[in-house]
């Protein structure tokens, strides 16, 4: 399938020196969710801007749909929209207004039914004739994914759509993306929150200090990367892990009270029916036992912390 | 070409303009009325006819022209300088438009203002002194282009400036000044001699010459000079606004 973004080489290095972006190839498919992660100032805003046309790139190449971001701007611009990270809104004009505007801007006739449809599935309606100085944080931030909305994009860009949004709100954001990629749009979201991700996207791309360190399906990202624990209660307290248990590299917890044993889920021997049979010989007894599957935000901070 | 962007920003400006309509018709009302006041009743009834023009009617292209320049350079500076300041202006940036589009449109809503603007000061004019225009195509000519070329320095501006005081800077420090001394409210060969010729390096003696000649026929320098000048300022501003959009100055990082 022809990706409908595809990014070679590029790169971006601001005027202060910063280099934001080192060569960064990525292609996002068609109708896909594609969560970029990342720490703060990892290169996430920069790499959007460019794809959107708000920073200029330093070298490589971006094509949308098969157009070149620079030389078929137009053309790759039309199927783009752009939610930024940073609140941005034209404080004295009406919700009505902004849209109106954000629609004619990029070429579309006047189509106050599609409006109206954008601003009730934001549930913005009843503001439509209210300035935007008047409404609160969250529905100013859903203003701008109206103006975004509001000229049809086949590609959407959230970045942080969900900063500072309650979690009600954000449930409803999130159902908002799932139907609009039900609709056959592309989105692209940046967030720190790791459960947005995990609970959203097709796949994930986690980017640090400007390199994209790894894209992958989510699934496949849990399977591969995933580790399980494995707890034990103990029936009584050890003092220290006997010697002839080393090979399991196990922890002592909870003051002695429990064993935890993290295996790899990839792994063809996960090796815990020995490490039973093993514990029964020593007459090391148990009362419960839980295993827990690392979520993607342990599998982040491991990659963050100490990229392989 | 985009001209539904065109018609958005336009429209988008405008309407601004249209929810303080009433001030912004009242204000040069007023500040065109006290000039009369001041300029044409009290000073201008001792004053002698210049050229043949009495002085109060003098002073209406000059009193136009002042007024135009510093409207435009504000309408169309605030215009740009505000999606830029609030953070807005990224759509503009992400929109498939071009930097013609993008000027057309700021730079039109700013210059129609400018326009309505000098026809409200020559209407309130009227009710002060009479005067005839004789050479009507061309005032029209002259206020369209000045309108539009102040826009666009006016735009340049917007873009320039990184702060409110620098939006204020240029028009009060250098627009006012070259205006008061550009022959608003005299003939320049009232100057002594030496002031006549430095008076020359100021743009502005040529658009209120211009645009006076195409009210009473008089000039202190030839109409060929005021226009060619006129459309001088005109093209460096377009090429610099051309500039801008190349090199993404203050625009794009
Ligand atoms: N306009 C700019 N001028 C200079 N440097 C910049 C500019 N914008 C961003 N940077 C730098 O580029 C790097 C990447 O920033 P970017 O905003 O892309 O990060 P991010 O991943 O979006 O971070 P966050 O999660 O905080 O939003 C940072 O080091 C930042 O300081
Ligand atoms: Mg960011």
């Amino acid at each position: 399938m022809k990706p409908i973004i595809s990014i070679q080489n590029l790169t971006k290095t601001y005027a202060t020196g910063v280099h934001a972006l080192k060569p960064i190839n990525l292609e996002i498919h068609a109708g896909e969710i594609f969560a970029l992660l990342g720490p703060n100032g990892a290169g996430k805003t920069t790499l959007i801007s460019i794809i959107c046309g708000v920073v200029n790139p330093s070298g490589g190449v971006v094509k949308v749909d098969g157009n070149d971001i620079i030389r078929d701007y137009r053309a790759s611009r039309t199927k783009i929209g752009l939610v930024p990270q940073e609140l941005a809104t034209d404080t004295f004009e009406t919700v009505w207004a902004t849209v109106q505007f954000s629609r004619g801007l990029f070429g579309k006739p006047d189509n106050p039914a599609h409006l109206e449809k954008v601003l009730r599935d934001l549930s913005l309606w009843e503001k439509k004739d209210a300035k935007i100085q008047t409404l609160s944080g969250g529905m100013k931030r859903r203003v701008m994914i109206a103006k975004a909305l509001s000229h049809e994009p086949k590609i959407l860009f959230l970045d942080e759509p969900t900063a500072g949004v309650d979690v009600t709100l954000r449930r409803e954001m999130w159902a908002m993306v799932r139907t609009l990629r039900e609709a056959g749009v592309t989105i692209i979201l940046t967030t720190h929150y790791i459960e947005e991700a995990e609970e959203m996207a097709d796949r994930i791309g986690v980017i640090s200090k400007g390199e994209l360190i790894l894209v992958e399906e989510k699934s496949a990202l849990m399977t591969k990367l995933g580790k399980k624990q494995l707890t034990l209660q103990l029936q009584s307290p050890l003092d220290a892990i006997p010697e002839s248990l080393a090979p399991y590299k196990l922890e002592l917890a909870d003051k002695g009270q429990a064993l935890v044993y993290t295996f790899d889920t990839q792994a063809t021997e996960t090796g815990i029916a020995a490490l039973l049979k093993r514990l029964n010989e020593l007459g090391i007894d148990f009362k419960d036992l839980q295993t827990r599957q690392s979520s993607l935000e342990d599998i982040f901070v491991s990659l963050v912390s100490n990229p392989s | 070409m985009n001209f539904l962007a065109i018609r958005a920003i336009y429209r988008f400006e405008l309407a601004r303009w249209f929810r303080t309509l009433v001030q912004s018709i009242i204000s040069p009302v007023i500040s065109t009325s006290l000039y009369f006041v001041v300029f044409g009743s009290a000073i201008g009834s001792r004053m002698s006819a210049i050229d043949g023009v009495s002085y109060g009617a003098f002073i209406v292209p000059g009193l136009m022209m002042l007024a135009i320049l510093t409207e435009s350079i504000s309408n169309a500076s605030f215009g740009i300088y505000i999606p830029k300041w609030t953070g807005t202006i990224y759509q503009v940036l992400s929109a498939p438009v071009s930097a013609f589009e993008v000027v057309t449109g700021y730079v039109g809503a700013a210059a129609t203002k400018s326009i309505c603007l000098g026809v409200i000061i020559l209407a309130t004019a009227r009710v002060f002194v009479p005067y005839e225009i004789a050479h009507p195509i061309w005032t029209i000519a002259f206020l369209v282009l000045t309108s539009v070329t102040f826009s666009l320095f006016g735009f340049i501006i917007g873009i320039w400036a990184d702060g409110f005081e620098k939006l204020q800077i240029v028009p009060i420090l250098v627009i006012t000044p070259l205006t008061f001394l550009g022959g608003s409210f005299y003939s320049i060969s009232m100057l002594p001699p030496i002031w006549q010729k430095i008076t020359l390096f100021n743009p502005v003696v040529y658009l209120v010459n211009g645009f006076r000649w195409s009210f009473y026929g008089i000039s202190d320098v030839s109409v060929g000079t005021s226009l060619g000048m006129t459309l001088l300022f005109f093209f460096v501003c377009l090429g610099i606004v051309w500039w801008i959009f190349r090199t993404g100055y203050k625009l794009k990082q």
